[in-house]
């Protein structure tokens, strides 16, 4: 319809111009026009923020500075980062090694347990005959469709030592098995002794991977049945007729179409559970002792808590080539597993 | 960039094959039960935080934890519900109030990231430009970057911006809802951007070509063809841009100090702080009533969504 109308208006006009793709000095100033709000408003409050944090960042930049008629902060050079880098900030509970190992660690063994989870829940509710496979794709959405901030606070609910659902769970199992309820008054999310010794991870961790665990593997399992969907059946009968057993049609056939759909989204929810902030700053508030800190609660709690503007800036930055160092690497990842793809 | 978080990749839609049984045959009924019994657990653990939310919502009032473990727990009354509507913290603001302010900001940012939006995604998808390689990828570092990145300069750089209004007074632009949705739109309008170009990639030259060679200028097809077959793409972005406001916590709850002020996701936090004395049925029904909105327009309208998104377009 719209389509008819303008080439109805177009040749009314009479003028015929260069096609679509044509370039020109022309549509180069048209384009720029339809870029200029996007790229003014951007300019304004993300480019040049950016730019003037790498300015702070070199600065002892304060609460003192704040005001319109404050003194400008002085110049430091390169103080904040070797203060960060060397884990040397007056605020407690700050070690730079030991918080981007755990975030890092943090993002991947999230993703792992996603991606197996969400494979493997994809497979059982795509069974063919399965009763009421429709309903349970229906419901298995739910946590998706929560805010994760809601999500974080009812979970930190849950793991009330008192009152929380959790605990509350254990304890009715344990009255089968002759346990006291009392010995269900487990401190979740901000217990200090490590649950398992040879394993340095407070409790915490673990309380915060099974909310995510909640969180994550319902899209995973949609992005797998996508997948899944797309097999031809005649595959499946070529391999059986080939006398290859479920195991290697499993392995041969169904692998090979699930890993092209979810190495990409893996990869992207590694980024996503990198940088999640709601879980670590609701739930244990970085405890116990800032160990289950990440990378973005950090920053916050730099500018926020602390009121360190100039560090805070300068933690940015070193954030900003951390997540660009991670990008090239999973980009090139993700080149390499395609380039396998296409042999 | 929040609303990246939910962002749903497309589904194929070719018909249903078993990858376990080759598509013959049928479940024998030992297998079927097994299968039934795996998936009833799982749907257990997916809607018990659910159900044990609604429950604790029910608690009345005198009661500040709830009893043990209920569906429907004694006494059970709406009583928390209507304290939430009248006022849910400690500050005097009622949740319509602090409904309004979350809003503001979530309609605000979204409507003016999109509008803005999709004028560059038309740029960077249909028009041949110099230099347009490199504002893309300006625009996918800017992607890249956590919202966190930008808090620090936004905050010093807002706040000197104070204004002496002649009718309202002091006006500190750091300290005001308009603040703090410009600040939203600084990490949204690079998602709106990229989504919107990803789904404007998806639709095909040809209605263009044609109009081009009977003489549509570059305005024209942009507002009579790409506009109309863009508005799933936009509505979709729009609503993510939406749900992303709505639960914004990092901006507001660091540039605002005004009580009246206040939005959900804030007074939410501070229901759930260590310090805090609201009883749990309070706290469980506005986490209720402030996630249903954005719950169950996801819900239902989820094909849209996932269809109206450019990742599943995106190869790795």
């Amino acid at each position: 319809m719209t389509a008819v109308a303008t080439t109805i208006e177009a040749r009314a006009k009479g003028r015929v111009r260069g096609g679509i793709l044509g370039g020109g000095p022309r549509r180069t100033r048209i384009a720029y026009l339809y870029l200029v709000p996007a790229f003014l408003v951007m300019g304004i409050i993300t480019l040049y923020p950016l730019l003037f944090q790498v300015w702070m960042s070199f600065t002892d930049y304060g609460i003192g500075n704040l005001r319109a008629t404050a003194p400008p902060p002085h110049y430091v050079g390169v103080q904040n980062y070797v203060d960060i880098l060397a884990s040397q900030l007056a605020i407690p509970n700050f070690h730079f090694v030991r918080l981007i190992l755990y975030n890092l660690f943090w993002a991947f063994s999230n993703v792992a347990i996603h991606v197996v989870l969400g494979v493997g829940i994809a497979l059982l509710v795509n069974t063919k005959g399965l009763w009421f496979k429709k309903a349970y794709r229906a419901l298995f959405i739910i946590p998706v469709v929560i805010p994760p901030l809601i999500v974080a606070t009812v979970w930190k609910n849950m793991y009330d030592p008192d009152n929380g659902a959790v605990n509350l769970i254990l304890a009715g199992l344990g009255k089968f098995l002759g346990m006291a309820p009392d010995a269900f008054r487990i401190d979740w999310l901000r217990q200090v002794a490590d649950p398992i010794p040879f394993i340095p991870l407070p409790l915490a961790f673990f309380a915060m991977l099974v909310t995510n665990t909640w969180l994550g593997w319902p899209l995973n399992a949609v992005v797998a049945t996508g997948a899944l969907q797309s097999i031809p059946n005649e595959l499946y009968e070529a391999a059986e007729m080939d006398g290859a057993g479920p195991w290697q049609r499993f392995r041969n056939v169904t692998l090979t179409y699930l890993r092209p759909a979810m190495i990409p989204y893996a990869i992207y929810g590694f980024v996503i559970t990198f940088n999640l902030f709601h879980l670590a700053y609701f739930m244990s508030a970085g405890g116990p002792f800032g160990r289950t800190e990440l990378l973005v609660t950090q920053a916050y709690r730099l500018v926020n808590d602390q009121k360190l503007y100039g560090v805070g800036a300068s933690f940015a930055v070193i954030m900003f080539f951390i997540l660009l160092s991670i990008t090239l690497v999973t980009n090139r990842l993700a080149r390499a597993t395609q380039a396998v793809e296409e042999l | 960039m929040t609303a990246s978080a939910r962002d749903l990749p497309a589904v194929g839609r070719s018909p249903r094959r078993s990858p376990f049984r080759g598509g013959r045959g049928r479940l024998s009924l030992q297998r079927q039960l097994a299968l039934q019994v795996g998936s009833l657990l799982l749907l257990a653990t997916v809607l018990f935080p659910v159900v044990w939310v609604f429950s604790l919502s029910l608690d009345p009032l005198n009661r500040s934890r709830p009893e043990g473990l209920s569906l429907i727990p004694s006494n059970a009354t709406l009583e928390a519900y209507g304290k939430v509507i009248a006022q849910p913290t400690n500050n005097p603001i009622s949740f319509g109030e602090l409904a309004f302010n979350s809003i503001k900001i979530a309609l605000g940012a979204s409507l003016v990231s999109v509008l803005i939006g999709v004028l560059a995604a038309y740029a960077f998808s249909r028009l041949r430009f110099s230099g347009r390689q490199v504002l893309m990828l300006v625009i996918l570092g800017v992607l890249m970057l956590p919202p966190v990145a930008t808090l620090t300069p936004l905050f010093v750089m807002l706040n000197r911006i104070q204004l002496e209004l002649p009718v309202l007074g002091a006006f500190n632009l750091r300290n005001s809802l308009l603040g703090v949705g410009l600040s939203i739109i600084s990490g949204l309008l690079p998602f709106a951007i990229w989504n919107l170009k990803g789904y404007l990639d998806t639709i095909p030259k040809d209605l263009e070509e044609a109009a081009a060679v009977d003489g549509a200028s570059t305005n024209q097809t942009f507002f009579r063809i790409i506009l109309p077959l863009a508005m799933p793409a936009l509505a979709v972005t729009a609503f993510l841009g939406f749900v992303s406001g709505w639960t914004e916590f990092y901006f507001s709850w660091m540039f605002l100090n005004k009580a009246s002020d206040q939005t959900l996701a804030m007074a939410l936090y501070s229901m759930q702080g260590q310090f805090t004395n609201t009883p749990w049925s309070v706290f469980s029904a506005f986490a209720i009533l402030f996630a249903i909105p954005p719950a169950v327009v996801y819900f239902f309208a989820q094909k849209y969504i996932t269809s109206g998104l450019a990742i599943g377009a995106v190869k790795g």
